[in-house]
């Protein structure tokens, strides 16, 4: 650029023109379209992309391992103990009934554990939130982009980890698929209440706090390691009220080969309502933040 | 204090910065009491009892809750001496500023594990407590649970301060987590050493934690052992080990 001016009129040397047939191509002179939603998009998950390249080794323990790990000491040490005492819960092997609890807890402290610091990266520490918005992107393909990008990895992790359920006899049926999709609806349950929180935060000194008071109370009391029958009745309105419990009932049944359990709907409902009602005030904090 | 030299403006240094964050410093408490609580209720319900390796045949919760004292008593210490010394080490340079003092590399070692043991001790006294108020606790030995778990704490504090004094970048902190994670599962926590595949039960044998839970669970069931003393010794010798690793690594890193 630079060496010749710029030339009025058109090129006294025609090379070779654009054809036609790509009509509305930004290369051409004149006020180019706008992106599209799709192209929009692919962009930003070309960046999340680009930094899971970088980074994909660190999340290798946390994906896979920890999963392998729980499998093992729950499904397997303690499971021989359960069996031997109560000869199993619900009428199930403790490893078939505890395999499910474990694929959602893990999909729910993935889900938070995404949408918390890295949030907080993005949005406040480097900017690129803000960088992003200087492109055509608006909040909404921002939040969307990074919500697929999260979902993504979810369910690629819970794949592998009901595919080594299954090799360690804690699956029985193939319904046990559709744990991916209950995984991810369960995810996005989390992701979108602390994406708003992470919206709304300036430190990063809550978060440590949602792990001890919120994440650790929910694995531990929601049906991942036992039934929230055996809970004190006035404890049983914070499983129902929340999102954990709700995924892993619909994922428990599927896992057994029943995919509509009793209630399926209503499950289904207030994960969905966790997702609807939180996207809507994720946009607004992000554009109150973001793009005021 | 007086016999930590320097160190000891180390741990005053924590103090005064932990002011500000004691909220979460009071949520680290609430943890091990949701664990005890969700054992009692929960899978103790469904073990019912377990027979531990001496023979002996005791109430799943009982079991439990004196690994979850040692379990917590390493993650505390783990948590200060791994985040919190890489963020002062790498990022706010502190270290770099208290050796502009007097202050040698051995004195900001022994401070930062004093300050983690504080922290541990506490957590590990309020521990006790509960335990002792939900029924856990079975022997005036208990009231040796907290030395206990600053023994613990020191081993686990040492080696995990050497360790993040070779980590480059926040990635490696899931190494962190890849050491700690089977340590807290398969120390003879949950399931006793019997339930191991015999080929494995060596390889618990080398886990501090193991040796940690073994010693908090006699303590708790006042089944006292001359054995204990070598599990004591072997945390003791770790501890001892990656303080004087810390301390040199520390030198090498920010003085020459």
């Amino acid at each position: 650029m630079g060496a010749a001016g710029p030339t009025p009129g058109p090129s006294p040397t025609p090379g070779p023109a654009p054809s036609p047939s790509s009509a509305p191509s930004r290369l051409a002179a004149g006020p180019r379209p706008p992106l599209s939603w799709g192209e929009r998009t692919a962009g930003l998950l070309a960046f999340h992309l680009t930094l899971a390249k970088r980074t994909w080794r660190g999340q290798i323990v946390s994906r896979f391992l920890t999963p392998v790990f729980f499998l093992a000491a729950m499904g397997l040490g303690v499971g021989s103990l359960v069996d031997a005492a109560s000869g199993g819960v619900e009428g199930v092997p403790y490893l078939r009934y505890v395999v499910p609890g474990l694929v959602m807890s893990s999909a729910m402290t993935l889900a938070v554990s995404e949408s918390t610091w890295p949030v907080m990266t993005l949005l406040k520490w480097n900017q690129m939130y803000a960088a992003m918005l200087a492109t055509p992107q608006r909040v909404a393909d921002i939040v969307r982009a990074h919500w697929i990008v999260i979902a993504t990895g979810i369910a690629w992790a819970v794949a592998v980890f009901i595919g080594i359920a299954a090799i360690a006899g804690g699956v029985g049926s193939w319904w046990a698929l559709l744990g991916i999709p209950i995984a991810v609806l369960t995810a996005l349950a989390f992701v979108a209440p602390l994406f708003y929180v992470a919206a709304r935060s300036e430190t990063d000194e809550g978060f440590t706090t949602i792990f001890r008071l919120v994440v650790t109370p929910l694995m531990l009391f929601s049906g991942t390691f036992f039934p929230i029958a055996q809970l004190p009745g006035w404890l049983q309105p914070i499983p129902w009220a929340t999102p954990l419990w709700h995924g892993t009932v619909l994922a428990r049944s599927a896992f057994l080969g029943n995919p509509l359990p009793p209630w399926w709907w209503a499950h289904d409902g207030v994960l969905a309502a966790y997702v609807l009602v939180f996207h809507r005030l994720t946009l607004v904090a992000f554009r109150r933040r973001l793009a005021a | 204090m007086l016999a930590l030299g320097l160190g000891r403006f180390v741990v005053l240094r924590n103090v005064t910065s932990f002011r500000r964050g004691w909220a979460v410093f009071l949520s680290g408490f609430f943890e091990p009491v949701f664990y005890l609580f969700s054992i009692g209720v929960g899978l103790g319900v469904l073990v019912k009892t377990v027979t531990m390796d001496s023979g002996t045949v005791v109430p799943y919760a009982d079991f439990v809750a004196p690994a979850m004292l040692a379990t917590s008593a390493m993650n505390g210490a783990i948590t200060d001496v791994t985040f919190n010394v890489y963020f002062k080490l790498r990022h706010a340079r502190l270290y770099d500023t208290m050796l502009a003092t007097p202050a040698s590399p051995r004195d900001i070692a022994a401070g930062e594990v004093t300050w983690a043991l504080i922290r541990g001790g506490v957590y590990a006294a309020g521990f006790l407590l509960v335990a002792l108020a939900m029924g856990f606790v079975h022997s005036w030995w208990a009231l040796l649970a907290v030395p206990g778990a600053l023994v613990i704490g020191a081993a686990f504090a040492g080696l995990g301060m050497w360790a993040t004094t070779y980590m480059t970048s926040w990635q490696a902190f899931e190494f962190v987590f890849l050491v700690i994670q089977p340590l807290f599962l398969f120390s003879a926590t949950f399931f006793p050493l019997s339930t191991y595949p015999a080929a494995l039960r060596w390889v618990v044998h080398v886990s501090p934690l193991y040796h940690g839970v073994v010693l908090e669970r006699s303590l708790f069931l006042g089944e006292m052992s001359w054995s204990l003393a070598g599990s004591v010794g072997y945390l003791v010798v770790l501890g001892g080990l990656g303080l004087w690793g810390a301390g040199r690594r520390i030198g090498s890193l920010l003085l020459t």
